[in-house]
């Protein structure tokens, strides 16, 4: 009896420790960066680095550190991906969550679910070889490796997070809103439209959110399939440099300790407190749209 | 008395397993018919199979005819979807879609086609109150349909049934879910509404059978065994097994 409390007592704490350590691991990731990050604004006006677009720390006498171009490709990257990968994706949710026939779906999920075990260096690959001489091909570009070819490939990353989200939340909306609709004189497109898209709203910019964090965080393939330019990008036929790329690229070879150094730490910070603005943005919708079944 | 829809030797099948094995019952115009039956006995598989609701379910089986002042609705060629706007359902468990309540009864409507404005509020508010719900939501259209009580929600289920004005209504056990004074509000809406309708209601509720149906039929393991004038089935049932099923013997 007071051997069985006390492991009740112990798996209890167990958990909580678990579940703390998560915290404190994130906590101490954040605080790491921002550590490291302030000490750049020692030598760094923060006007320079937030409203400059010309990002060269290695330059002999007179460095400069402005993100603008960084953070713009990211953005610029992660748009264009998500202008792909949204309607496929929600597509192919509704497809199959409500289309697909039973034998279908067992079979195509799980090649979806595959598509998310490539290698992301696997794509950059692709991105060099195949996508990006497409693209040079088909717009006539002299270099294939741009935004576009970026926002192309993590597009496809972020399908199979955006399909399994979303085909859950679709799925889960109550079989009797399906019938009501039915009954009403409503056929499948509408059906589907009018009804059970509005009704699984939450789960569905969850899955748009959580895949926008995927393409954001993304560094080995848009630093192999985007060119790397630093200069500011006009458009998605320019090469681009994100912002995860910029810190893959120097961090191994800048001297320890110098402003550069640290310059990469405070990017870091402003990609994860993006990173935590989305998710953040993503639950609030998701609560204020979820409904009672 | 005009026959409004005609089961004519309707077989239904789950896969393997035979549910209805030749239906036959004449359903006349401006009437309510009640389906009763214990559990199982295959009253609400003959009445989803009336607005063709089984075409969702791809291992349902169905032969046999169901005419639509003689047309059959089983036809070859024929749309379901026309076939549910004719013949509209409200079922087991309000089921109002998460949008407002204006929302939810105009959009039998709006899908359609119809979108003008003034239009949709005119229908909108002359069913709420032929549901007798208009005093009780019209300052707050606007809000989720999904905030009305359990009965409100049935009621607003109905008049958005009835917002497409279909020629047939059928209920699957509309009150099962609900408290008695629901319940009573439901069956007088049902007495109003068989002016304009005819309904058929599968019920548990004998008493509610009697209450609001002209003609009930007792099914048993997917077989119609008797269907009479309601006071005549109650009365003085013909067959031996719905007078052992009213007494209370089974079911």
């Amino acid at each position: 009896m007071q051997s069985r409390r006390f492991i009740d007592r112990a798996i209890k704490q167990l958990f909580f420790l678990a579940a703390t350590l998560s915290v404190l691991v994130l906590l101490g990731i954040f605080g790491m960066l921002l550590m490291n990050g302030i000490k750049a604004f020692e030598h760094i006006s923060l006007t320079e680095f937030f409203f400059s677009s010309n990002w060269n720390p290695a330059a002999y006498g007179k460095p400069s550190y402005g993100i603008v171009a960084m953070l713009f490709s990211t953005f610029l990257v992660t748009f264009g991906a998500m202008c792909i990968a949204v309607p496929l994706g929600i597509g192919a949710a509704a497809y199959l969550a409500q289309v697909a026939q039973a034998k279908t779906r067992l079979v195509l999920k799980p090649i979806i679910e595959l598509l998310a075990a490539i290698p992301s260096v696997v794509v950059g690959f692709i991105g060099i070889v195949m996508v990006g001489p497409f693209i040079a091909k088909v717009f006539g570009l002299s270099n294939g490796l741009t935004a576009l070819n970026g926002s192309i490939l993590l597009a496809v990353m972020s399908l199979p997070t955006i399909i399994t989200v979303a085909e859950d939340a679709i799925r889960s909306v109550p079989n009797s809103f399906k019938e009501g609709s039915y009954a009403l004189g409503a056929n499948q497109w509408t059906t589907l439209t009018k009804v059970i898209l509005p009704a699984s709203y939450s789960g569905i910019i969850a899955a748009i959110i959580l895949g926008m964090g995927r393409a954001i965080g993304e560094t080995m393939t848009v630093l192999m399939a985007t060119g790397n330019a630093l200069a500011m990008p006009h458009g998605f036929f320019d090469p681009v440099r994100t912002m995860t790329a910029t810190i893959a690229i120097e961090l191994g070879e800048v001297p320890y300790g110098t402003t550069h150094y640290y310059s990469l730490f405070a990017v870091g910070a402003l990609l994860f407190l993006i990173s935590l603005g989305i998710n953040l943005i993503a639950e609030n919708i998701a609560a204020k749209y979820r409904y009672k079944a | 008395m005009k026959t409004k829809l005609q089961v004519k030797d309707l077989h239904l099948a789950y896969g393997t397993k035979k549910v209805l094995k030749g239906i036959t019952m004449d359903i006349p115009e401006n009437k309510i018919v009640a389906l009763i039956g214990p559990s199982g006995c295959g009253k609400s598989t003959l009445l989803r199979a009336m607005n063709r609701m089984h075409d969702l379910s791809p291992e349902v089986h169905i032969m046999g005819e169901i005419l639509l002042e003689g047309d059959n609705i089983y036809a070859p060629g024929r749309d379901a979807v026309d076939v549910r706007r004719k013949i509209g359902m409200v079922f087991q468990k309000p089921n109002p879609f998460p949008k407002s309540i204006f929302d939810n009864i105009a959009y039998g409507l709006k899908i359609a086609g119809q979108h003008d404005k003034q239009q949709l509020q005119e229908v909108v508010e002359r069913t709420l109150k032929s549901s007798y719900l208009w005093e009780e939501v019209k300052d707050d259209l606007d809000k989720s349909a999904l905030s009305l009580s359990g009965g409100q929600q049935q009621r607003m289920c109905i008049a958005r049934a009835v917002a497409v004005e279909p020629e047939v209504l059928l209920m699957d056990e509309p009150c099962s879910a609900l408290d008695p004074i629901s319940t009573a509000k439901i069956e007088n809406l049902m007495l109003e509404l068989k002016k304009d309708y005819t309904i058929v209601i599968v019920t548990h509720n004998m008493q509610q059978a009697q209450r609001v149906a002209d003609l009930t039929a007792f099914m048993y393991f997917g077989e119609v065994i008797e269907y009479a004038p309601t006071e005549e089935l109650f009365g003085n049932p013909q067959v031996e097994l719905t007078r052992n099923y009213l007494e209370g013997n089974f079911g």
